[in-house]
């Protein structure tokens, strides 16, 4: 032991690093100490400005992506262990903005209710900070730091409301089934270490690419035990149960962040492990996916239609997006350029609209003070403008042209059927029926606001939105109908050619 | 070496931790279960590291770290949940349909 201590000693060499490379990262490191410090110093007094300086940290570290995505050289640091590519810089530009909207939505939320404000702030931003990590890690331990990282402060704001008992109940769930799938997919991970060598993903795709027919079941329990810790995150069946209750449980804000950046990092640490390792044991992590995906997409529909609360309704329609997201996987490597295209774009477009109905439906519960199904009935009598916004992201996540979500599931629908394998076919018919349930649940929605009765004793006097949740509004709704209108401009985005391993 | 040992050691933790998660529910001894899988993982990483290197050793380090957060925010929740209910019987809770 000595020995190999004393040699690996030698060995060393200080890593040579690229500040410039991480300088998002750098920037949201940044902003999470200031935000620390201030509130350490300043107590209650700097409550008001706590969401101002988060969404400028936030769009600070946008600069230097910029500039990054500008120079366009993929840069490699820390041997292989973290990479910042095209894809990687796509996928923090998501992450950023989606908080930038999350804040935005926050704003009026938190100042108005009981709530901790600067501590909110902080752990929102390191959970932003972990994601923007794993967009780049290509390395089990970086991926697992960075995993943790966005979990453990979204476990804490799952709980925000500390003294009500359903947003305590709906953090414990959210954490016992978090810790408990983290756990799970430590061990696959421990595993595949054995079995790669390395904790380099690349290194552990060759060296299971070389196993061949050798040590199979001990393969296939470790990719499959990470793609279980992986498939929590994502809120796929069956490892979906916490999802609902703590939708409904958490603050809004909190809820619209979970469903959308968190998923959305869940899944790009699948795209990590999948597309960098784990694709080239098709025979393992094809049907796995297929499972997962097909689970998904009838399960969530089947008990979103039984809903009558709008935010859970919301909650297992993110569990059928979640199968839909999970498709492309089931191809992965018959299709590897096109699949990841295809997912990489549905995370675009499904964040924007995902968003965007979460802020409609905060700016709504701002007068209803209920996402109750039957308390929005008639709602576009006396809010016609939220109705019709609300409606709008119900129609893009139906997948309606001219809104995002129909380019989204028609990427989707591509590439499962040119990648042309059972598999691939059978999921695309699975998706089109599931594509037509989902379409009765939004609907149901969208027909109790324009058609149905003004509850009694419901205040329909004019309301109005505050600043910071319109202009999330403004921003989502031109996202989704500019995705919808020229695809070509997310296809430039997230066409990264073969980036897969072995390319 | 003998690696078949510590990984069989390893894989009768992870099993009486998974056992342990699903059955109990005291939240405290929720908590204690996962940490024997934690302890399962840094097992099979230390015993696998005797041939590859250091970076299972290096794996364990950050896994230990992170599971001492993990679990602070853990016993966080779970007194927060007594303070309000003056139990941490994770049966009882089901103010949210589930």
């Amino acid at each position: 032991m000595l020995a190999v201590l004393a040699q690996a000693a030698e060995a060393f060499t200080k890593p040579v690093m690229d500040y410039g490379a991480i300088a998002p990262e750098l920037v949201l490191v940044g902003t999470v100490i200031l935000l620390a410090l201030l509130d350490s110093w300043k107590l209650e007094r700097a409550r008001a400005a706590m969401p101002a300086l988060a969404g400028i940290g936030l769009l600070v570290a946008l600069i230097p992506l910029a500039v990054l995505a500008a120079d366009g050289a993929p840069r490699v640091l820390l041997g292989g262990g973290y990479v910042v590519d095209s894809m990687a810089l796509v996928l923090k530009a998501l992450f950023i903005i989606s908080a930038y909207v999350v804040v935005l939505l926050s704003t009026n939320y938190m100042a108005e209710g009981d709530y901790w404000e600067s501590e909110y702030y902080t752990l929102l931003l390191s959970s932003v900070l972990g994601m923007a990590v794993m967009a780049s890690s290509r390395d089990l331990i970086g991926i697992f730091v960075a995993f943790e990282l966005l979990s453990i402060p979204s476990y804490m704001l799952g709980a925000w409301r500390k003294g009500d008992l359903r947003s305590n109940e709906a953090g414990l769930k959210y954490y016992l089934m978090g810790v408990f799938a983290t756990a799970i997919l430590l061990y696959g991970m421990s595993l595949a270490y054995g079995l790669g060598g390395s904790t380099n993903l690349e290194v552990i795709g060759e060296r299971i690419a070389s196993l061949g027919t050798d040590g199979v079941p001990v393969v296939a329990l470790a990719l499959l035990f990470v793609i279980v810790g992986f498939g929590f995150k994502v809120s796929a069946v069956p490892f979906h149960v916490w999802a609902p209750d703590t939708y409904e449980g958490a603050p809004t804000p909190v809820t619209a962040f979970l469903a959308v950046a968190s998923k959305t990092a869940g899944f790009v640490a699948l795209i990590q492990v999948t597309y960098f390792a784990f694709i080239v044991r098709p025979d393992v992590i094809e049907p796995a996916f297929f499972v997962l995906s097909a689970a998904s997409m009838t399960v969530g529909n089947l008990i979103a239609i039984r809903q009558t609360n709008v935010i859970r309704l919301l909650a297992y329609s993110g569990i059928a997006q979640a199968g839909f997201m999970l498709a492309p996987f089931a191809v992965a490597s018959a299709n590897p350029e096109q699949s990841l295209q295809a997912l990489v774009t549905y995370l675009v477009i499904y964040a924007a609209m995902n968003l965007g109905a979460f802020g409609a439906i905060i700016a709504i519960t701002r007068r209803t003070r209920s996402a109750e199904l039957e308390d929005l009935g008639g709602l576009f009598t006396y809010m016609p403008g939220l109705a019709t916004v609300f409606t709008l992201f119900l129609a893009s996540l139906i997948g309606i042209p001219p809104f995002g979500g129909w380019w989204a599931k028609f990427g989707i629908f591509a590439s499962l059927v040119d990648a042309d394998t059972g598999l691939g076919w059978a999921l695309a018919v699975i998706m089109a029926v599931n594509t037509a349930i989902a379409a009765y649940y939004y609907l149901k929605v969208a027909k109790a606001m324009w058609f149905d009765d003004v509850p009694e004793g419901a205040d329909t006097s004019p309301v109005s939105v505050p600043v910071s949740i319109g202009f999330a509004l403004v921003v989502t709704v031109v996202a989704t109908v500019l995705f919808g209108t020229l695809p070509q401009l997310i296809n430039d985005a997230t066409d990264f050619g073969l980036v897969a391993f072995g390319g | 070496m003998l690696l078949n040992q510590f990984l069989l050691l390893a894989a009768i933790l992870f099993s009486i931790g998974v056992y342990g998660v699903i059955v109990r529910r005291n939240g405290v001894l929720v908590l204690m279960s996962i940490e024997l899988i934690l302890n399962s993982v840094n097992i099979n990483l230390i015993a696998f590291s005797t041939y590859h290197g250091l970076g299972g050793q290096v794996f364990a380090l950050f896994v230990i770290a992170v599971a001492a957060a993990e679990v602070g925010v853990g016993l966080a929740i779970v007194l927060l949940i007594y303070r309000n209910r003056r139990s941490v019987d994770v049966d009882a809770l089901d103010e949210l349909k589930g």
